[in-house]
């Protein structure tokens, strides 16, 4: 059967550098930082006291006060980026087939804030307190079971959880659910809100995050030989994914054409990338074998670029590996070095990036870029964005768990 | 306050409803717009306000707001 083509025509983006795709977009190219102090909870205690927190979301514009209540925020948030990106897409939800209107998003987490709250609880009320709402608070696949029951869309619907890989593993997933003809569109993306005591705990005993504490919105420094572990962000990105046939049909605007998607295990640590970056490698050479294009034909890579020191090495020698010669010719930039990591929503607001970088050939860049690692020498985009005419792109993520997903996102021929 | 006013309140802020709308005859479920998980957390919200434990078998003879009035009425000193 010959498979679909799949294009992009929807964006919408909730996070710590802006809500809504200008603001985001326009916040990357001037090398804004999202970082700053925790506001949400006291963090005195805490090894690491800031994050990228979302601060211009109002839930209430798309939510109804009763339907906010039962959901947590990783949920409030990615309803709101659905809206957004349904009104971006032009989509008119009454013409359209909703049976063949899917939603496949990443959520590496769930609703940890709404477990810490319930564990609370049961603590000190007892077993009779806790919430009826608890249990479909929290679990991970509300992010799209809530997509389709607030804009009723009946077609194919799961969440991905592989971790900080989960964002571009659900639009990989989405993807080829399309080109399979199984669904029209699909509603892809990824949403995480981690930012609790509970989880910041975590992260920080696991000595992953940043300890910059006197300087945050310099502590997200991907690349750059002074980093010193990743920044932990908050928000949601959804794209609007449809068949080209159906974009072209109900005359949508394209942004970009998804062209291959890779996805691998390094089946080596719990949270350590393999030596080399060897699992991510192969992802992007799947990717790029899925997408039937030769390595030079790729122009701009957003890096999963974390900051901690372990990935940014390895996803280096990992590019050089798949590259050659030709790494040194690729424009290379983390969005994480602005919004910090957003876990399970990296990805997604990354492909939003990814995407914009195709069509606008405007490359944001890594901010906070300093000092040369000589471990980590491409082009990395220093602290100033650049305009470069960019046909194909190419987004990594990778997970806890040795999960490596790649997709491939060209301009749009005909 | 009285009975009616603390149950409206508790009534209103659990199910995002007008206090207006909490009318002694009004139905959870047919009037109100809840659904089974909401009326789990109303019975909670009361036994809380009321101190009182509501069991599950008279819990599922309350379907107005007049029964949850009765019930406390009953079963408060």
């Amino acid at each position: 059967m010959q498979k679909q083509r799949v294009v992009i025509t929807g964006l919408g983006v909730i996070s710590p550098v802006g809500t809504g795709k200008e603001k985001f977009w326009k916040s990357l190219l001037e090398g804004k930082s999202g970082i700053d102090y925790i506001t949400r909870f006291n963090c005195d205690e805490f090894p690491t006291k800031f994050a990228g927190e979302v601060k211009d979301y109002n839930p209430e514009d798309y939510i109804d006060n009763k339907e906010l209540k039962r959901l947590d925020r990783f949920a409030q948030f990615v309803i709101g980026a659905a809206g957004m990106a349904i009104d971006d897409a032009g989509l008119d939800l009454s013409s359209v087939d909703l049976t063949r209107v899917g939603v496949v998003v990443g959520c590496g987490i769930g609703g940890v804030e709404t477990w810490e709250k319930q564990y609370s609880v049961l603590m000190e009320k007892g077993p009779k307190r806790v919430s009826p709402f608890f249990v479909p608070m929290m679990i991970s696949n509300m992010a799209s079971g809530q997509i389709s029951i607030f804009f009723n869309l009946k077609g194919p619907n799961f969440t991905v959880t592989t971790a900080c890989a989960s964002g571009t593993a659900a639009i990989g997933e989405a993807f080829r659910i399309l080109q399979r003809n199984e669904a029209d569109v699909i509603l892809t993306g990824g949403t995480e809100a981690p930012i609790t005591p509970l989880s910041l705990a975590g992260f920080s005993s696991m000595k992953a995050l940043s300890t910059r504490n006197e300087d945050p919105s310099r502590a997200s420094r991907p690349f750059d030989k002074d980093r010193d572990g990743f920044v932990m962000g908050e928000g949601a990105g959804i794209l609007v994914m449809e068949t080209l046939e159906h974009a072209l049909k109900r005359g949508a605007r394209i942004y970009a054409e998804v062209l291959g998607y890779g996805c691998t295990a390094d089946a080596h640590h719990l949270t350590q990338p393999a030596p080399e970056g060897e699992g991510a490698k192969r992802a992007m050479l799947a990717a790029i074998k899925d997408a039937g294009i030769q390595p030079e034909e790729i122009d701009y890579i957003n890096a999963h670029g974390t900051s901690t020191p372990l990935n940014d090495k390895f996803e280096t020698m990992a590019i050089k590996s798949v590259f050659g010669e030709h790494a040194y010719n690729l424009f290379i930039s983390s969005t994480k070095s602005m919004t910090g990591h957003l876990l399970g929503a990296a990805g997604a607001v990354e492909a939003i990036a990814t995407v914009m970088t195709v069509y606008t050939d405007e490359v944001h860049p890594t901010i906070n870029y300093e000092t040369p690692d000589p471990e980590c020498d491409l082009n990395y985009v220093p602290n100033t964005s650049v305009k470069k005419k960019i046909n194909v792109a190419l987004s990594n993520s990778m997970g806890f768990g040795g999960h490596n997903a790649t997709i491939i996102i060209g301009k749009i021929k005909n | 306050m009285e009975i009616l006013d603390r149950v409206k309140k508790i009534i209103a802020d659990q199910l995002g409803v007008d206090e207006d709308e909490v009318v002694p005859e009004a139905s959870f479920i047919d009037d109100l717009g809840a659904d089974s998980l909401d009326i789990v957390e109303l019975i909670m919200a009361f036994e809380e306000e009321f101190d009182l434990e509501i069991p599950d078998e008279d819990a599922e003879k309350i379907k107005t707001v007049q029964d949850v009035i009765d019930y406390i009425k009953n079963h408060t000193s």
